[in-house]
């Protein structure tokens, strides 16, 4: 193999694996260090510049971080990334002198239709640079599927209007009870962009089952009926509710029915349980709160009997895997399954619908209904002056995802409105510095804790299923934040081998508990990986390769298992090993909007 | 400075006969000087343990005072152990071995407690044939006194203030061989290739087996002029590559015709020598001497298994002691009463 190259900041960039699955690359075991060190705001801030709604996000986040963590591989759980994000938002203080105020006028205005998270990110990131920005939404406040979707015993409504207000406070015009039916309307007036961050808005129907019209009074949308529930439209529902769907919105569908009157709640999906879309944890929530999920049914129809909705039949379904990973749900020929209700919830996904982009705009769209975008770069479309983002642009997806896309989106509208090259994009901010700070001691907690993952406390069931709007969870406190942070492996604090100064001691192959360290022959990749201490099976962790050594072998680390403890470079005679700490910053729009010291 | 070895280990390690892994033979971390050749021999001790499934419990570690003899802290965490006067391991080993001759007895030294302070009980442990495994973790300086040049410092090595050693050192692997040790190989820190399988061997061997690790001393003779740093070692090594199959494993490697010797140990087990030097013989004495000799007016260092008696007889077999180990028999057989020393008593009349 050739030496691997570490100017490419993608390769120690790889290495935090948890900063690397998130789309928006939140540095997280700094911020994790730092809320160890009780520096919440500091950790808020940092997150903030990174993913916008650190509150919202340390309790909603679908933490494609957490399944990437290191700990997970080494041991059983990973980190709580997700719930101590939630610390720092919970223990910071006032930090509102610490944001970024509006830059001076630069004469750009832009349009963002839609208040949610992809059109606050865009906002927050030009604000900054003078852009007047103009945000619609039809609702009277801002937040989009934040607000409208997720039941507020898991978001707190003050939680998300703080920081949907540090967004709006940096000079955003709004234009709320706006529902933006023409496109070609916001292009005449003049905006010099126009972010469309609407959201994937219409929750599927199953329109041609059987007593669906007869039925309507009791059927009802999810995510329609969250929104209605949201907005206080809606105050109760029938005792006995069926859910049907196996993802987060089915979720918080029968979550909410509990809270609303219903008794008897099911969920009830086509897939089998382990297939289902929804979060491991948002299933186990679920089940805690005494709702049953039934799998493998597949309905057949709604049962109405005098003109009311009295039940739902099933077809019972095995599932079967083909070689090529097509799954087709196979009728056991079992009798129909029914299950007696009163009312059904339909939360089986959400479609694209742009019915106000007229086709008079050049905005052309995919068969599938979504918006041709340039590329996941770009999030410019067929038209120009008009970029998507969130769940507008490739259909419904997370909050965290919107964020990313946003940043993007705004660096896009940044070089667009500059009348520079798209394709042309500002690099990520890199930094990468020794953490030593005498002999044999780092500026990290190197030693790895041995703590158990611990679940967050929650309230009593009884008071949780009693109101709509108590949070359910009560989030760590500190002491209990400082053991979880503790267990954070450092992954930023990176192994940076330097090959002139190896004298090939072995100390480091010695010593590394987890026997990533080799110094052997080089050869190709795939016999080199069999050859190793324990052979690197994980083939996505990189294997680093040093330059050839003066005994003809090189260094081969495996980096699947390294705990970042520091040991090889502690054992190390020559300091041809170093512990440097990592730091990337997603390339935004507004570079260096947080400074921490 | 780190004093705890994370808990974590590879979740994929090897397992060995036993169904442990290599960590369970790990010790406490090491407090040597980062990078001392030492702690690699540490490593390559708990290596051949690991890959030779010998259950730590059966093993007993034995050392003198130095560097080399913190040494057995640092491997073999669950195994027996004893830290005893400088110089005077060899007695304590002896004792040991004919009060328990079933467990596995590695020695751990260095040049100073050996080839100094250790010489005189050193000679006597090799005459008597005791079984054991004997490392001298070998840099020619005394580390732990900030470096002064020891009896195996090579003549005209420079010493780490610029001194010239004007005396020859003792060549110990030599001095092995002639005193009539049973297994003698030589070897470096740096080479686990050669020192995992010659370790092995060593523990195999019924009998004396002793081994001379280069073992650098990092700190203070690791310089420019110093024969026993890493980079002259490397430059000045001749290593003779060997394998060991242990006796319950069958031979899978297929060796061409002629470029391997094997040796068969008592237990069954075979030594492959890769004959980098065509013609070696390691049953042969005077050519064992002859080829260390020669090595050294070439400014070479031979390394391998430089010479090997499989069917010596070890001090409990030469004394014709029980072959149940002491400690296992019974009051009874120890003291079998009056009527037995009668009976011998009469015997001597």
């Amino acid at each position: 193999m050739k030496p691997t190259d570490t100017n490419d900041p993608e390769f120690f960039h790889k290495i935090v694996d948890c900063q690397y699955a998130c789309p928006a690359h939140t540095p997280v075991p700094e911020y994790i260090r730092l809320i160890a060190q009780q520096r919440y705001s500091d950790a808020y801030l940092i997150n903030w510049e990174s993913n916008v709604f650190p509150g919202v996000l340390g309790r909603t986040c679908d933490r494609p971080c957490e399944p990437a963590c290191r700990r997970g591989r080494v041991e059983e759980e990973p980190v709580a990334i997700c719930r101590l994000k939630r610390v720092a938002a919970d223990y910071k203080d006032d930090i509102t002198a610490r944001l970024p105020k509006a830059g001076k006028p630069n004469g750009k205005k832009i349009a963002l239709i839609g208040g949610g998270p992809a059109s606050l990110t865009v906002a927050r990131d030009l604000a900054p640079l003078g852009y007047e920005l103009h945000l619609y939404d039809a609702q009277s406040t801002a937040g989009g599927f934040m607000r409208s979707e997720i039941p507020s015993f898991r978001l707190p409504a003050e939680v998300l209007d703080e920081e949907v207000g540090y967004v709006l406070d940096m000079g955003v015009h709004t234009h709320f009870d706006t529902y933006v039916d023409s496109m070609a309307e916001i292009l005449d007036k003049d905006y010099d962009a126009v972010f469309v961050g609407c959201g994937a808005p219409r929750g599927r129907d199953l329109p041609n089952l059987p007593g669906r019209q007869e039925a309507d009074a009791n059927i009802h949308i999810g995510l329609d009926w969250l929104s209605n529930v949201a907005f206080d439209h809606i105050d109760k529902i029938g005792k006995r509710v069926i859910v049907l769907g196996g993802g987060n919105t089915a979720m918080d569908c029968c979550r909410t029915s509990r809270r609303m009157g219903g008794e008897d709640v099911k969920v009830i999906v086509r897939s089998p349980y382990a297939d289902m879309k929804a979060s491991p944890w948002e299933k186990e929530d679920a089940v805690h709160e005494g709702i049953p999920i039934l799998d493998n049914h597949v309905p057949m129809e709604f049962v109405v009997e005098k003109g009311k909705l009295v039940g739902m039949k099933f077809d019972k379904v095995e599932a079967v895997y083909h070689k090529d990973g097509r799954r087709e749900l196979v009728s056991t020929g079992e009798e129909p399954a029914f299950y007696p209700c009163d009312d059904v919830l339909i939360a089986i996904g959400q479609e694209n619908a742009f019915p106000w982009i007229e086709d008079s705009t050049g905005i052309r769209f995919t068969s599938w209904g979504t918006p041709i975008i340039n590329d996941d770069e770009t999030f410019q479309s067929t038209r120009k002056d008009v970029f998507f983002g969130g769940d507008a642009a490739f259909g419904p997806s997370n909050i965290i995802t919107a964020v990313a896309h946003g940043h993007k989106a705004a660096v896009s509208i940044d070089l667009y409105c500059q009348g520079k090259q798209l394709s042309k994009r500002p690099a990520p901010g890199v930094t990468l510095v020794s953490q030593k700070m005498g002999i044999h001691e780092w500026s990290y907690d190197s030693v790895p804790t041995d703590d158990k993952r611990v679940a967050v406390p929650l309230v009593d069931l009884k008071e949780a299923l009693s109101s709509r709007d108590l949070e359910v969870e009560l989030g760590f406190d500190p002491q209990a934040a400082f053991v979880q942070a503790e267990r954070c492996l450092n992954c930023d604090a990176q192994t940076v081998f330097t090959s002139g100064n190896c004298i090939e001691c072995d100390a480091c192959a010695d010593i590394c508990p987890t026997s990533c360290i080799n110094f052997t022959q080089n050869g190709e990749e795939e016999e080199l990986r069999q050859r190793l201490m324990v052979p690197a099976e994980n083939l996505e962790q990189d294997l680093y390769v040093s330059e050839t050594l003066p005994s003809g072998k090189v260094l081969v680390k495996d980096e699947d298992v390294c705990l970042h403890c520091g040991l090889c470079a502690e054992r190390c005679p020559t300091a041809a090993w170093d512990m440097q700490k990592f730091l990337y910053s997603m390339a935004k729009a507004t570079p260096d909007l947080m400074v921490i010291k | 400075m780190s004093y705890i070895k994370p808990k974590f280990r590879h979740p994929r390690l090897q397992k060995n006969a036993l169904g442990f892994t290599v960590a369970d033979y790990d010790g406490a971390i090491s407090t040597l000087c980062a990078g001392c050749g030492h702690d690699s021999i540490s490593a390559a001790i708990r290596n051949a343990c690991f890959e030779s499934a010998i259950p730590p419990h059966r093993i007993a570690k034995v050392s003198g005072i130095g560097c080399s003899s913190k040494m057995p802290t640092y491997f073999l965490g669950k195994s027996h152990g004893f830290n005893s006067v400088h110089g005077r391991m060899p007695s304590v080993a002896t004792g040991a071995s004919l009060a328990n001759r079933a467990l596995t007895y590695i020695g751990v030294s260095g040049d100073g407690d050996t080839a100094s302070i250790g010489m005189g009980q050193f000679i006597h442990l090799i005459r008597r044939n005791v079984n054991m495994t004997y490392i001298v973790a070998n840099n020619g300086c005394y580390g732990l006194t900030k470096g002064q040049d020891s009896a195996t410092a090579d003549l005209g090595s420079v010493a780490k203030g610029g001194a010239v050693n004007p005396f020859d050192g003792i060549d110990l692997a030599s001095l092995a061989i002639l005193q009539g040790a049973s297994f003698v190989g030589r070897s470096f820190s740096g080479d686990k290739e050669q020192l995992e399988p010659l370790i092995r061997a060593a523990m195999a061997h019924n009998g004396f087996a002793f081994i001379d690790v280069v073992s650098p001393c990092v700190t203070f003779n690791n310089h420019t002029g110093s024969t026993k740093s890493y980079s002259n070692t490397r430059e000045h090594l001749e290593p003779m590559a060997l394998d060991f199959v242990p006796m319950r494993e069958e031979i899978r490697t297929q060796y061409a015709e002629g470029s391997t010797q094997s040796v068969t140990l008592h237990d069954g087990s075979v030594i492959h020598l890769h004959k980098a030097d065509s013609g070696y013989k390691t049953d042969d004495r005077m050519g064992a001497l002859n080829a260390i000799q020669s090595g050294n007016d070439a400014d070479r260092i031979l390394t391998g298994l430089l010479y090997l008696d499989p069917n010596s007889k070890d001090l409990n077999t030469n004394l014709n002691l029980a072959t149940r180990p002491l400690n296992e028999l019974g009051r009874r057989e120890l003291c079998p009463g009056s009527k037995v020393l009668d009976s011998i008593n009469e015997g001597l009349r």
